[in-house]
């Protein structure tokens, strides 16, 4: 039997998490994209030419978010679990009656809960220095929530994997985050010579940031149902890498 | 008493090959208060884990109120509540939130009557809003035995209840965990210092290198070994144990300025020594009778001197 109030127990309880840490979670993530509006945007975006018929400060929204989802999701995914492991509570959830699905629903679902928190807010805040008009908002909402379950359930591995403070920020500052900037948030790969576009290409964050263009302008750099396919085949990696981890149970039981 | 718990032929390997769990068999029986000593290393937290599910067996059966541990892992879990050695709590979260998260975690409905109740009861309701990190290492126990508590649990693990704890909080503890008893709740557990499986076993077992090497009744076990000793702080040092002293269990320490004797159980001798002592003129400085901690007990007894 699913055991539903562990779940839940688990959702609020890292809910609960982020209020008090609201700064770092919410607030910090927020003033550094409102940074990036005024000097990409305001400042500097405003002697720089139009990109794919795009004024520049709205063309980096969608990279910018995915900057935010894919950091965010993968820091609080981890630190969600690699802090029980740390200060011990770890042995609370070993011995609790409750499954790995249950354990991966409670602390991904609020991971996401929080990302996609966070993506909205993003948006908002966008609309105080661009007009904003999203093409296809269903797409865009479906973008928002896979990348955020996707990416919070790669930080769900991390957070098992790590067994030090720098391992858990490792990845998303040596990979993640140099991906996100070489992925075409901040350009079209087509302004590259073919050679990097070529480059590019072997970039899996680039088809997401493009996904996401495309949902905002109808502008992207691969077809959309390539980018629709890389991140469902990233969820996929990362429940395969789920599923052996609660089968051998690495990190979570001796 | 029926056994509600029931290991045949367990055994525990860890991943580096190291054995920790030898062939063990041992039974528990439902409303017992069973008190597991051994020396560190000896397996008494591996065995308490795998039992709790925390560890998975290699080999054997473990049985709990009649399912085998295996099987029905998930459901076996929901009787089970485990205080844990280390005071291992989350820094920041209020008492209250945190025993409420317990609760939740074993499937239970919030009850913020019950879990107020609790809180009473281990002397915490005035601190439920405080932040964890705020409160002493005695409170942080009892934290944990009330989140352990907190799913009405038929069968409650504490290990090493008493370790870092002053001696009032211990008869605290002693307190709480007879109560429990008399709630039917059957309690497992570990423990370095004889005088708590002394004051509060019905049974005790002894664990030594991932062996169970004896389980008897409390009573048993101390005239076996919870016997005393003298010792003596003396004015001068001495080469050799003295002569009248040949039909005592006795030794010198402390390059012979100590002088230590066993006293015997079923005999009340310490005033015989004391006069024998004087009657042979050997100064001493002060004496003491000290209670032998389980660790030199279990060193003796594993080398054979216990008699």
């Amino acid at each position: 039997m699913i055991n539903f109030k562990a779940i839940l127990a688990i959702y609020f309880h890292e809910i609960e998490r982020t209020k008090r840490t609201l700064f770092q979670s919410i607030i910090s993530p927020i003033i550094s994209t409102s940074l990036y509006f005024i000097i990409f945007g305001a400042a500097i975006g405003s002697r720089i030419n139009e990109i794919d018929g795009v004024s520049y400060g709205m063309y980096i929204v969608p990279g910018l978010l995915m900057l935010n989802l894919l950091t965010q999701s993968i820091s609080n995914g981890s630190f969600s679990t690699f802090f029980p492991k740390f200060n011990g509570t770890i042995f609370e959830l070993q011995a609790a009656p409750i499954s790995g699905i249950e354990m991966i629903i409670g602390f991904v679902g609020a991971t996401a809960s929080k990302s996609i928190l966070l993506g909205t807010l993003i948006i908002i805040t966008s609309t105080f220095f661009i007009d904003l008009n999203i093409a296809h908002p269903i797409l865009m909402i479906f973008f928002l929530i896979i990348t955020s379950i996707t990416f919070s359930m790669f930080g769900f591995i991390i957070g098992l994997w790590a067994d030090n403070f720098e391992k858990l920020t490792l990845i998303p500052l040596i990979i993640v985050t140099p991906l996100v900037f070489l992925g075409g948030s901040f350009y079209s790969i087509n302004m590259l010579p073919e050679f990097w576009q070529n480059i590019s290409l072997l970039n899996p964050v680039l088809y997401l940031v493009s996904g996401f263009k495309y949902s905002f302008y109808e502008i992207s750099d691969v077809s959309i149902m390539t980018s629709i396919i890389t991140i469902l085949i990233i969820l996929l990696i990362c429940i395969l890498f789920i599923i052996i981890i609660f089968v051998k149970g690495y990190n979570l039981r001796n | 008493m029926t056994n509600l718990i029931s290991l045949k032929k367990v055994n525990k390997f860890y991943n580096n090959s190291y054995h920790a769990l030898k062939d063990v068999n041992l039974n528990i029986k439902k409303g017992e208060i069973f008190a597991l000593l051994g020396p560190n290393g000896a397996g008494k937290s591996t065995l308490i884990n795998t039992i709790c599910g925390l560890a998975y067996h290699s080999s054997g059966l473990i049985n709990i109120a009649g399912l085998d541990l295996k099987k029905n892992r998930k459901f076996i879990k929901t009787m089970i509540g485990l205080v844990p050695q280390e005071l291992h709590l989350e820094a920041f979260d209020t008492v209250f939130s945190n025993v409420c998260y317990s609760r939740g975690l074993w499937g239970k409905k919030n009850n913020y009557e019950l879990v107020n109740n609790l809180l009473k009861k281990l002397k915490l309701f005035e601190k439920k809003d405080s932040l964890l990190i705020q409160l002493s290492g005695g409170m942080k126990r009892r934290v944990l035995i009330a989140k352990a508590l907190s799913h009405n649990p038929k069968i409650l693990f504490l290990d090493e209840p008493s370790a870092g704890v002053d001696v009032e909080l211990r008869q605290e503890m002693w307190e709480i965990i007879y109560k429990l008893k008399e709630e039917g709740v059957t309690i497992i557990l570990t423990t370095h210092y004889i005088e708590e499986a002394e004051e509060i076993a019905d049974r005790v077992g002894i664990i030594n290198e991932g062996r169970i090497i004896l389980v008897e009744e409390k009573k048993q076990l101390l005239a076996k070994l919870g016997n005393k000793k003298l010792v003596l702080k003396l004015s001068k040092k001495l080469k050799s144990l003295p002569i009248f002293l040949k039909n005592y269990s006795a030794k010198l320490n402390k390059n012979g300025k100590e002088l230590e004797i066993n006293l015997d159980k079923s005999k009340n001798d310490i005033l015989d020594i004391i006069s024998l002592i004087k009657k042979n003129k050997l100064s001493f400085l002060e004496f003491d009778i000290k209670k032998r901690s389980l660790e030199s007990i279990f060193i003796d007894f594993i080398k054979g001197n216990t008699k």
